[in-house]
């Protein structure tokens, strides 16, 4: 494979890897979570490190994990001591922990290849330099450790997906059925640590945030289903990474910082033009319903005059204006469109009613 | 003690504690207003936000004046907010994943800016970089000027405001009630707490700055249940902190700045939460053990 490739492969197999659990991130609503667990994870690879004193072995994805789920343990101990709020506990807990660890490798490991610009931006270029031998191949070490927690992350998922569903959806039920939402819940945290500690070394910190709750993010825009959400979330992620890899090498800039924007673009796209929950959607439904209101308004009070003496003065196409207490041009605007959808005519200046604008103002009344 | 000697004699070590002892004693004193509106992780979302705001502002003037840096970033800071808003408002999204989409997303489109502008083949782009974990004692007098002028601004207006942004911390309906215009303050005080943040961005850094704002509020909240207390509290906490970690930072090889200041502040809080009087849990604990239940009186009326 040439290295392009690989890089791409790591690319692609670290944004689904972190996609999955984001999605639940998401719908529990501790999408900071990711925040803090990938902040804080480097604390334990340093710590990890100068106990082994190797800087890629997979030991060290166990101490970071545990970093991780400690994390979320210490800021639900800071928060059960009811003297801070929860938001302000996951804002102390992880810039200190981060920073311990920023100090630590600025001034003790400075020979190793963890410094700030890793911390911050991972060396998903460096990949192919650093392989291992599996089975007789030459693999990029980032896409083995990569796989291996895309494949964890799935086989959790999968397995239980039905206990991940309820839990998150209906935390009652689950409890009265008997699963035990603490498993459930240091159980997606270590899923969450141990894919921010391999995405780390690809993106680093910060943008694994980025992988983690824009795709998911994007996703919920576009369905109400969980499998569904997931896949999305999946596929968002793998096209983020593909142009965030060829938007980074045509202009050779970051391509962690590269694919985060990707991730970004892809959000606001979907915010934009997603069917029924985007922005465009959202802006038509209310303009058609200022017509449809309208036109209703405008049915209701032919019906209301139909047949009766005074119909050629309140139905007049000239004066229904002041009769209804709108402007001039609105009403125009309104008879045209009540007339190009088939709800009225015009006959000798006075405006009549047809079957579908009687069924339409039937209906209004119904309501 | 010879470092606090030097304090006096060596200019270059005075112009970074007068740097980050403004930087704290702003972002500590609206970091309060913050903390109290459950608004913690908006300074997160804000500093990293600030990023891309800082790097364009370099690439539209091609100067690293202090007041382009802050302008530059307080836009983008503010774009952030905006952004938050309307995903929150239009969407079912919730506000920790539209503050983690701003914060990633932002910081991500920094990233690929700051790379860019390292590619420039210009002199003047070293050092965009160290807004990243901050460097105090890369701070020169004209920049502790801007931030003395613009942290006095700050600082005066929350003065002239105090019952108003009180009102709104506390207790907004009575405030709009009153005729206050609730939502123009709250405007203001955003504002307020943006410019603080991106204050702080040149030594904290943009990764950190967000513990600046939480960190010394919530410690000084553990000391008093009154607000002007906890303001001036959190401003001397930030300072503490701030001088603190500056120092050891500008004096000691190899120590980032902005991971220095946040550690001291992170064992003001740990401090704070133990040995507050009242609140404290060793307090509480003796408390207990004498059989007294501790009146422990809110200042958040919720």
């Amino acid at each position: 494979m040439s290295p392009q490739i690989e890089i791409l492969l790591v690319a692609i197999i670290v944004s689904i890897a972190c996609a999955l659990p984001g999605v639940f991130l998401i719908l529990r609503r501790m999408a900071l979570m990711s925040d803090a667990i990938s902040h804080s994870v480097l604390l334990g690879i340093v710590v990890g490190f100068f106990i082994i004193g190797q800087v890629d072995s997979p030991i060290l994805l166990i101490f970071a994990a545990g970093t991780g789920v400690a994390t979320v343990s210490l800021v639900e101990l800071l928060h059960r001591t009811q003297l801070v709020k929860e938001d302000a506990a996951i804002g102390i807990v992880f810039p200190a922990l981060f920073s311990i660890g920023v100090i630590l490798v600025t001034r003790y490991a400075n020979n190793v290849h963890l410094d700030q610009d890793v911390v911050l931006l991972g060396e998903i270029a460096l990949a192919p330099f650093d392989r291992v031998t599996i089975l007789g191949l030459s693999l990029p070490r980032g896409l083995v450790v990569m796989t291996l927690i895309l494949v964890t992350n799935l086989s959790c998922i999968v397995i239980f997906y039905k206990e991940l569903k309820i839990s998150t959806f209906d935390a009652g039920l689950a409890t009265a059925l008997g699963f035990s939402p603490v498993f459930i819940h240091y159980g997606l945290m270590s899923l969450v640590s141990i894919t921010a500690v391999g995405a780390f070394h690809a993106v680093g910190a910060v943008l694994v945030v980025a992988l983690m709750i824009v795709p998911p993010a994007t996703a919920y825009l576009l369905t109400n289903r969980l499998s569904i959400m997931l896949a999305i979330s999946s596929l968002v992620g793998t096209i983020s990474a593909i142009m965030g890899y060829f938007v980074a090498a045509k202009m050779d800039a970051s391509v962690a910082g590269s694919m985060a924007s990707m991730t970004g673009i892809c959000f606001l796209l979907t915010f934009l033009i997603a069917p029924k929950r985007g922005i465009l959607a959202i802006i038509y439904r209310r303009f058609r319903q200022k017509w449809e209101f309208s036109q209703t308004l405008l049915l209701i009070h032919l019906v209301n005059h139909e047949g009766k003496e005074n119909e050629a003065e309140e139905c007049n196409v000239n004066r229904i204006n002041q009769h209804l207490s709108w402007n001039q041009t609105f009403t125009q605007n309104v008879i045209l469109y009540a007339e190009k959808k088939g709800s009225i005519q015009i006959e000798e200046q006075i405006l009549r009613l047809t079957n579908r604008g009687r069924e339409i103002a039937d209906q209004a009344f119904a309501r | 003690m010879q470092i606090f000697l030097h304090l006096f004699s060596d200019y270059t070590l005075r112009t970074v504690a007068i740097g980050t002892a403004i930087l704290g004693i702003v972002s500590g004193a609206l970091g309060s207003y913050a903390v109290l509106r459950k608004q913690s992780l908006v300074g997160d979302a804000i500093s990293h936000a600030a990023l891309p705001g800082i790097c364009l502002a370099f690439l539209i003037t091609d100067s690293k004046t202090p007041l382009v840096m802050i302008v530059g970033a307080s836009l983008a800071g503010w774009l952030g907010i905006l952004v938050v808003t309307a995903i929150v408002r239009n969407t079912r999204i919730k506000e920790d994943a539209a503050l983690g989409i701003i914060l990633a997303v932002f910081f991500g489109v920094g990233i690929v800016l700051l790379t860019l502008i390292q590619k420039i083949p210009n002199a003047n782009q070293a050092g965009l970089d160290k807004f990243l974990f901050g460097q105090a004692a890369a701070l020169l007098e004209r920049d502790i000027k801007t931030m003395g002028i613009i942290s006095i601004m700050v600082i005066s207006l929350t003065f002239l405001f105090w019952k108003e942004f009180k009102l709104l911390c506390f207790d907004p309906t009575f405030g709009a009630s009153l005729g206050f215009p609730m939502k123009i303050l709250d405007i203001l005080l955003m504002t307020l707490i943006v410019i603080a943040i991106v204050i702080g961005l040149q030594a904290v850094g943009v990764v950190l700055m967000s513990a600046m704002v939480v960190a010394p509020a919530s410690a000084a909240r553990q000391w008093t249940n009154r607000l002007a207390i906890m303001v001036c509290l959190a401003a001397l906490f930030g300072a503490i902190a701030g001088v603190t970690g500056a120092i050891i930072s500008s004096t000691t090889a190899k120590i980032p700045t902005g991971p220095m200041i946040v550690v001291c502040a992170s064992v003001i809080f740990l401090f704070s939460l133990a040995f507050a009087p009242n609140r404290g849990l060793i307090w509480q604990s003796l408390l207990k053990k004498t059989k007294f239940k501790p009146e422990i009186n809110e200042v958040d009326p919720k």
